[in-house]
């Protein structure tokens, strides 16, 4: 066969059709899968909410509001039982774990007593940080039902309360400095009542 | 005969990984657990499948000097396609793999295809050379992240395969995993002892 002379115009014409073809092929995917992926996003809000806080029947996530605070922002969910405050869930993340980012839904009780902590999303070592994640260790469980008051937010090998994960200090300092940061805020900024 | 054989060398005869060794970026990184292996796997054979199969219907049409930029933007246009969808759809796999998705537009396993076969060949066999390779793509990425989550997790898929402390664990040295396996120095040596077995099988 043939091949298409390689000239100015020829290159021009290909790239420019291959692109179009390519970015309209893209747009399409694009629209098709917004929805799916922000209600999924949504969904996964949600369960966290869900698991770190005492029963609710307001909408959290309909009330929620944002705090700024040193790098970044904290989403805060308010919850309510008839009328009646039952706790505040924070997103909150830190920037030093392992592998990067990581973020977390910590539950708190109206006197800032923590309930329990879920994963929202993080990038540690399978096998080692992610240990953090309820479903595969234990580590969360130590922070439930303690008040950051007097609990230190800080692993035993920095002079504090938290156990941290075998082989994964790092991943487990980080923890506690995300946690801490939702308490910090909440104390200062959040709505309490 | 030939057409079949298409489909088959990628499995075992030119494996990309064990044979070919190209692609390591994405092997040795996400190959932490199997199901990583496998997830990583799939998704590069979509991205096989369809490169291979755009590639060959069109490359007769491409000039020659601008043949590396459109085979690049066909290729990315299919990883991000998987992006969005898995994203969508397979959310707790998405988290896990996320980082390394776009990376697939840079494995060299998919552009070699692209250059050394697509672009040569007709659309039926290039299909099933991107499907054969993206075969022997995942067999080695779900053998090698089970080999190394079952050493460094003691875990097979997310199924523990060894019970928590049974009477013989203080005995011999299976009561806590190798760490290294699921570490970054685990990769190379599970990926060694591989090819070496790789090697032995194929001299027989």
């Amino acid at each position: 066969m043939a091949k298409v002379e390689s000239n100015f115009k020829n290159m021009t014409a290909t790239l420019l059709i291959i692109t179009l073809v390519a970015s309209a092929a893209l747009g399409l995917v694009y629209q098709s899968t917004k929805d799916p992926i922000a209600a999924a996003q949504q969904a996964k809000i949600n369960n966290a909410i869900k698991a770190v806080l005492p029963e609710f029947d307001n909408q959290p996530s309909s009330e929620a509001y944002v705090v700024k605070v040193d790098g970044g922002e904290l989403t805060f969910y308010p919850a309510s039982k008839g009328g009646q405050m039952v706790g505040t869930a924070v997103k909150t993340f830190t920037n030093n774990g392992f592998a990067g980012r990581i973020e977390l839904m910590v539950g708190f009780l109206p006197d800032g007593t923590i309930n329990k902590i879920a994963v929202i999303a993080h990038k540690e070592t399978p096998g080692l940080g992610d240990k953090m994640e309820p479903k595969k260790s234990n580590f969360s469980v130590q922070f439930e039902g303690k008040n950051p008051e007097t609990f230190k937010l800080k692993v035993k090998k920095d002079g504090g309360d938290v156990d941290a994960i075998t082989a994964s200090t790092i991943s487990s300092r980080a923890y506690c400095d995300a946690v801490a940061r939702a308490y910090n805020a909440l104390k200062e900024g959040g709505k309490h009542e | 005969m030939s057409r079949l054989y298409n489909l088959t060398k990628g499995i075992i005869k030119e494996n990309p990984i064990f044979v070919i060794v190209l692609g390591m970026c994405p092997t040795l990184a996400t190959t932490s657990s199997a199901m990583n292996g496998l997830g990583m796997g799939l998704a590069t054979t979509f991205v096989l499948f369809g490169s291979n199969t755009v590639i060959s219907l069109i490359a007769r049409f491409i000039p020659d000097k601008v043949r590396i930029p459109s085979y690049i933007v066909v290729i990315a246009t299919f990883v991000t396609i998987v992006d969005l969808v898995m994203q969508a759809y397979t959310q707790s796999l998405y988290e896990k793999l996320g980082i390394f998705i776009p990376l697939i537009v840079v494995n060299c396993i998919v552009l070699g295809r692209a250059e050394a076969f697509a672009s040569k060949n007709g659309v039926l066999d290039s299909v099933l050379d991107g499907i054969g390779m993206g075969l022997g793509f995942t067999f080695a990425l779900t053998l090698l992240g089970g080999i190394r989550e079952v050493l460094g997790n003691f875990s097979f898929f997310g199924l523990r395969v060894i019970p928590k402390d049974p009477w013989w664990s203080k005995a011999v040295f299976f009561h806590d995993p190798i760490l290294v396996f699921i570490l970054a120095p685990g990769a190379f040596i599970a990926l060694a002892y591989l090819i070496a077995i790789f090697n032995r099988l194929k001299k027989n």
